[in-house]
């Protein structure tokens, strides 16, 4: 029973990152625009809010920093995407091309600062956030020992925000006209929407995601951040079409992935895989393989937006 | 029109490059108002300080990025986003090396023989994502990613777990044998000192030969048909699930020789066991991009890219880390991006003047 809520425990930390990154292109793609800069933005949002943490370790602690530092990592990804929006947007340029320069630029941006300011380029941290039992609910058993044990507050922000997406998405006027957007710009600019600003809003909501995630992705892993996120803005994206564009649904396709990503990280700590002798390399690849195959299955009836990856031109009908 | 059309394309990748330099210059004056200055400097002339060594290096660096960046570029023109270039650089890459490795007994013809497979090793790991965005619909993109991670682990699980390819006390591939290397094709008396290679011809002929096929063959007039109207295409009669496979086949198979011409270059480089993607494969979409996809165009922008590059090394006797050359190429990216402003901008400005040139005769009668 205890490796069961040790791999469930680990598998939360790889899944609210990806959930969360995956809702953040969920927005944009919604809007119509392809944000390929996921993996970018979550460096930025990781590197702004981790060295925040660093710089404060003398007076802060705890879960007051790491709110904190949640804002930084939004603020930054907000900033950050604004770049896409603008070249996507006013420019009318290719998002592909857009995406792939801001993830150029945010490693190296983020060693070049880190150089300049500690002289390496790992940012180190103390993790104070860890919370070892959530009080009172943590004492409840199975459920406790499931979700309010050795778990962090950005867990619960993410299951939050997945909640609220749902709600906007489909029960707002705002999820409508952005999923208007996305669907049929012109119709819905002929019924006075307007969708520049419908589709600034739906990157900035990926940028404060896309940032949010890096933080959230890289404060249970690891004690120090090396410029890299290891992918998971683009693995965002196969959770994102893995899950049809559907809030829920990418959760389940989070969950998925995670738990593949927790067989390969820890697979020597659970009994039965450790005697298989299967080599670890196996399992690194399965999450790959397996999302190969799942979008092999799926992808025939593809739910992607239909307007997703053209810049609007009010003129063209 | 189609020159006009490629030099409004080449203005906006220059307008580009200025501004990414700009950028950089800003980004090193902030960072270190003394050396600025200097640093710039070594960034444009770097590599033209070392004697014909420095020069032969920046070909050297730019062998493998020019075929990564046509593998791209090539996709692009057939309307194929080729973002797996990584993946199939280190398969072609690991086939080389183990016919580089174990082929000693083929003598003379040794590194044809692992080029070939190197070519045969990234046409099939490209044809992946290509077969089922053919046959499934898979988002190309999603496919390409996921087979760059499938490729470097497999590559790495087969390297560390086989005792004739794999050296323990360095955690990377054994030294292939003498006669798989390229043979230099005298760009070593040259360039001497430097690690240039023949490669750097095999790169020029690959660009002449996509350069060819796209525009002197039905083949590649189908491809490119393809890429600009799908639908257009398949109601002319074109077999467009056979033309994707086979766009990405040949992408695949020039990332996948790209991999073999680094590994075989003779400059002591091994597969390195570690969980980290070729960065080749990347700085290609960088190429593709700055080169507008077309083959000649990808040759140039590999040479600059590698000469940036290179000019980057030198900027470490100042202190300035390198990656401020790829905050220079990644800004340079996204400014290409603009190219439709820049040639709203220019027709903009060629309008007022023809407007002033006719008011002007108006004028005069």
């Amino acid at each position: 029973m205890d490796t069961l809520y040790l791999v469930f425990q680990q598998t939360m930390f790889f899944t609210i990152p990806l959930l969360l990154v995956a809702l953040g292109g969920m927005f944009s793609e919604r809007s119509g625009i392809i944000n390929i800069a996921l993996e970018g933005i979550m460096i930025m949002g990781a590197f702004t809010s981790i060295l925040f943490i660093n710089l404060t370790q003398d007076k802060l602690s705890g879960q007051v920093q790491l709110l904190l530092a949640i804002l930084i990592a939004a603020g930054t990804g907000i900033i950050f995407s604004l770049l896409h929006a603008f070249a996507s947007i006013n420019m009318k340029a290719d998002q592909t091309i857009s995406g792939t320069a801001l993830n150029l630029f945010a490693p190296a941006f983020a060693i070049f600062v880190a150089r300049r300011i500690g002289g390496t380029q790992q940012v180190q941290f103390k993790n104070t956030f860890r919370i070892e039992s959530v009080p009172v609910l943590g004492n409840i058993p199975v459920i406790g020992d499931l979700f309010f044990k050795n778990t962090y507050i950005t867990t619960y922000i993410g299951l939050a925000i997945l909640v609220i997406s749902v709600v906007v998405i489909y029960h707002t006027r705002f999820g409508l006209r952005l999923r208007a957007c996305g669907e049929h710009p012109q119709a819905a600019d002929s019924v006075g929407i307007n969708v520049y600003k419908m589709q600034y809003a739906g990157v900035i909501i990926s940028g404060a995601l896309g940032g949010l995630g890096g933080l959230v992705f890289v404060v249970p892993t690891s004690t120090n951040f090396n410029a890299t996120v290891a992918g998971y803005g683009f693995l965002a994206l196969a959770v994102l079409i893995f899950g049809q564009w559907h809030p829920v649904k990418i959760l389940g396709a989070a969950f998925f992935f995670g738990l593949m990503k927790t067989v390969a990280a820890s697979y020597s700590a659970i009994p039965v895989l450790a005697t298989s002798g299967i080599p670890s390399y196996i399992y690194k690849m399965i999450p790959y393989i397996a999302t190969l195959i799942v979008l092999i299955f799926t992808s025939k009836n593809s739910q992607a937006p239909k307007a997703e990856g053209i810049p609007y031109d009010k003129g063209q009908r | 029109m189609k020159r006009k059309r490629d030099s409004i394309g080449f203005l906006s990748s220059l307008f580009a490059i200025v501004v990414g330099l700009l950028v950089g210059f800003l980004i090193l004056l902030v960072s270190n108002p003394s050396q600025a200055g200097a640093g710039f400097w070594t960034i444009i002339t770097g590599p033209l300080t070392h004697g014909s060594k420095g020069v032969g290096q920046v070909f050297y660096y730019a062998t493998p990025i020019i075929l990564t960046g046509l593998s791209v570029g090539f996709a692009f023109k057939t309307g194929l986003f080729n973002i797996g270039s990584s993946g199939q650089f280190i398969m072609g890459a690991f086939a080389a090396v183990v016919v580089g490795i174990k082929g000693e007994a083929l003598g003379g013809a040794h590194w044809v023989v692992a080029l070939l497979a190197a070519i045969l090793a990234g046409a099939i790991w490209g044809a992946i994502p290509g077969l089922v965005k053919a046959y499934f619909n898979v988002n190309e993109v999603i496919a390409c990613i996921m087979t760059n991670y499938i490729g470097m682990y497999l590559v790495n699980y087969l390297v560390s777990t086989n005792k004739g390819l794999y050296d323990k006390i360095h955690n990377y591939s054994k030294s292939v044998a003498e006669t798989a290397n390229i043979p230099k094709m005298g760009l070593d008396k040259i360039f001497e000192g430097s690690s240039v290679n023949g490669g750097f011809f095999i790169a020029v002929i690959a660009a002449v030969l996509i350069y060819l096929l796209l525009n002197k063959t039905t083949f590649g007039y189908e491809l490119k048909a393809a890429g600009f109207n799908k639908d257009a295409s398949k109601y002319a009669g074109m077999n467009e699930k056979r033309n994707i496979v086979l766009s990405m086949a040949i992408a695949g198979a020039l990332s996948g020789l790209a991999g073999a011409l680094l590994y075989l270059a003779g400059s002591g480089k091994h597969i390195e066991i570690q969980d980290v993607l070729a960065g080749e494969g990347f700085t290609g979409i960088s190429v593709a991009l700055l080169g507008l996809s077309n083959p000649l165009g990808i040759l140039l922008a590999g040479i600059f890219i590698a000469y940036i590059t290179a000019g980057g090394f030198y900027l470490q006797l100042l202190n300035f880390s390198t990656e401020i050359i790829d905050i220079i190429i990644a800004v340079i990216i996204y400014f290409s991006a603009f190219s439709l402003f820049v040639r709203v901008v220019i027709t903009r400005m060629q309008k007022k003047k023809e407007e002033a040139r006719t008011a002007e005769k108006g004028g005069k009668k």
